[in-house]
């Protein structure tokens, strides 16, 4: 499983990359893995403002469902609709094709919080 | 928890292992969508040793079977298979099954594995026609070999010729093993079950020969994920899901394994009476254009009231839309009906169809 060094890393498993005060957000390679075949991503399109722990919208896989949250608190700038077609792109490419939204970081002092690789791997028992 | 012969070859093939039914069994090997369509489109195999095998022997064999089953035992010819039903004097399902015939005094009965102790308790319970009831199910192994390829992958290494009707098996030698070979399966395309038994090297023999057989076929080990699906596909019923203890055969949509006119078994009085009163719940394949994904538990309304619930739900890797089971009062329940799968807090149009989802 791969996870860039890059990126930072939330407990509920995404990925985060901070460029400038714009964040954008997937899921890991392992939460990609632990879900399988993901047929639907639903992003909430109507969100603006948005808060630490709130739901965006659903996962749909073949076993499961799992909620996207959104690590901190932020405004959204933009959704990636073309997992509308392909939400496969979550598994084959959770760090490119498959980032799913775009955050305006409110306040920066809320990054310090997230993980780093090594944090996050622990966490994940790799 | 218990493993099957075959543990450790999955474990090699990198499968996910998931605690099933009292087993470590592979929920998938690649990918659910991926084994899902190379059953449809060319063959693959599944390890479903976790079923359970329960030999009733004797001379009223047929007696106790006819009694414990409610499909129509005395029909069976010898190589024949039948899908039936064992049912409490209430009418709720104990477990489905598949009756084999092995000769006139020896009867085969394959369970599901999460109920194979409560069966062969039931089973006890029940025997007032002094046959011998033995639980062979840790002795057996059983692979499922299906898709349209699997006859010519199988032909290669069995000794006798599988052109045999649905629902019919025989014993045969395969890649060196004598064993049961059946053609039936979980997943409606041509496919073989064959039970055997031997330790952890036989069972590891018997599936590399498969695999060498089946590799022009570009075979694929499938786990119980894309099983789940194929079914559902077809709408065959799961135990644990759309039919347990508070569902009846009739309900259930099993009305055609269910013999009310035979003889005498367990919930005959009841069911009879259940048809006579009118059912009040049917269960229904249903289908939605929308990109929802209808899962077990979830409510069904209409008119602005539940009406029923979901019990099998996916996403069908064929038809690249939402299909389900689910009960529905009787008035909800014909063909071209619209219902809603209540989903989130918000109602999502389906509709009644027919079976089979996948049409073959």
């Amino acid at each position: 499983m791969n996870f860039p060094e890059n990126l930072k890393y939330s407990d509920d498993h995404e990925w985060i990359l901070i460029e400038g005060n714009v964040a954008t957000i997937g899921i890991t390679d392992y939460a990609q893995s632990e879900l399988g075949d993901i047929v639907f991503v639903d992003i909430n399109p109507d969100l603006a403002d948005v808060h630490a722990g709130e739901t965006l919208g659903t996962i749909e896989a073949v076993k499961t469902v799992s909620d996207i949250l959104v690590p901190f608190n932020g405004k959204i700038i933009e959704i990636n609709k073309a997992l509308a077609d392909a939400p496969e792109d979550v598994n084959t490419d959770p760090y490119g094709k498959g980032w799913m939204i775009k955050i305006e970081i409110s306040d920066p002092s809320e990054i310090e919080k997230l993980l780093d690789v090594e944090t996050y791997k622990i966490l994940i028992g790799q | 928890m218990k493993k099957t012969k075959l543990f450790n070859v999955h474990q090699k093939l990198g499968a996910k292992i998931v605690d099933f039914a009292g087993y470590q069994m592979p929920v998938q090997y690649s990918s659910i969508i991926a084994e899902h369509k190379d059953v449809r489109n060319s063959v693959g195999v599944f390890d479903v040793s976790h079923m359970g095998e329960i030999f009733i022997l004797g001379k009223r064999a047929l007696d106790f079977v006819q009694e414990i089953t409610v499909n129509d035992a005395s029909k069976l010819t010898l190589g024949r298979v039948q899908y039936s039903a064992m049912c409490y004097k209430d009418g709720g399902i104990v477990d489905d099954l598949l009756v084999y015939k092995l000769n006139d005094e020896r009867f085969m009965l394959v369970v599901n594995a999460s109920n194979i102790e409560k069966d062969y308790n039931w089973m006890i319970e029940n025997n007032s026609f002094g046959v011998d009831i033995i639980n062979e199910s840790d002795e057996y192994s059983l692979l499922a070999i299906q898709g349209p390829n699997s006859k010519d992958v199988l032909q290669k290494i069995c000794d006798k010729n599988l052109d045999i009707k649905y629902y019919h098996f025989f014993n045969a030698n395969v890649a060196g093993v004598d064993m049961i070979v059946s053609r039936t399966g979980y997943t409606g395309e041509l496919g073989y079950e064959i039970y055997f038994k031997g330790d952890e090297s036989v069972a590891e023999n018997v599936w590399n020969n498969i695999f060498e057989a089946g590799e022009e076929f570009e075979i694929k080990p499938v786990g119980l994920g894309a099983r789940d699906t194929l079914r559902l596909e077809m709408g065959f019923c799961l135990y644990g899901n759309d039919i347990d203890k508070t569902t009846n055969p009739l309900e259930a949509g099993l009305g055609w394994i269910t013999k009310l006119k035979k003889n005498h078994f367990i919930a005959k009085e009841i069911l009879l009476k259940i048809k006579e009163v009118g059912l009040k719940r049917k269960l229904v394949p249903l289908e939605t254009e929308e990109r929802v994904f209808p899962r077990r538990g979830y409510d069904l309304t209409a008119g602005g009231r539940k009406i029923g619930n979901v019990t099998s739900g996916t996403v069908s890797p064929i038809l690249e839309k939402s299909i389900a089971l689910g009960y529905v009062e009787k008035d909800f329940a014909y063909e071209g009906t619209t219902v809603n799968f209540m989903i989130r807090g918000k109602e999502v149009p389906a509709k009644v169809v027919k079976l089979p989802f996948v049409k073959k």
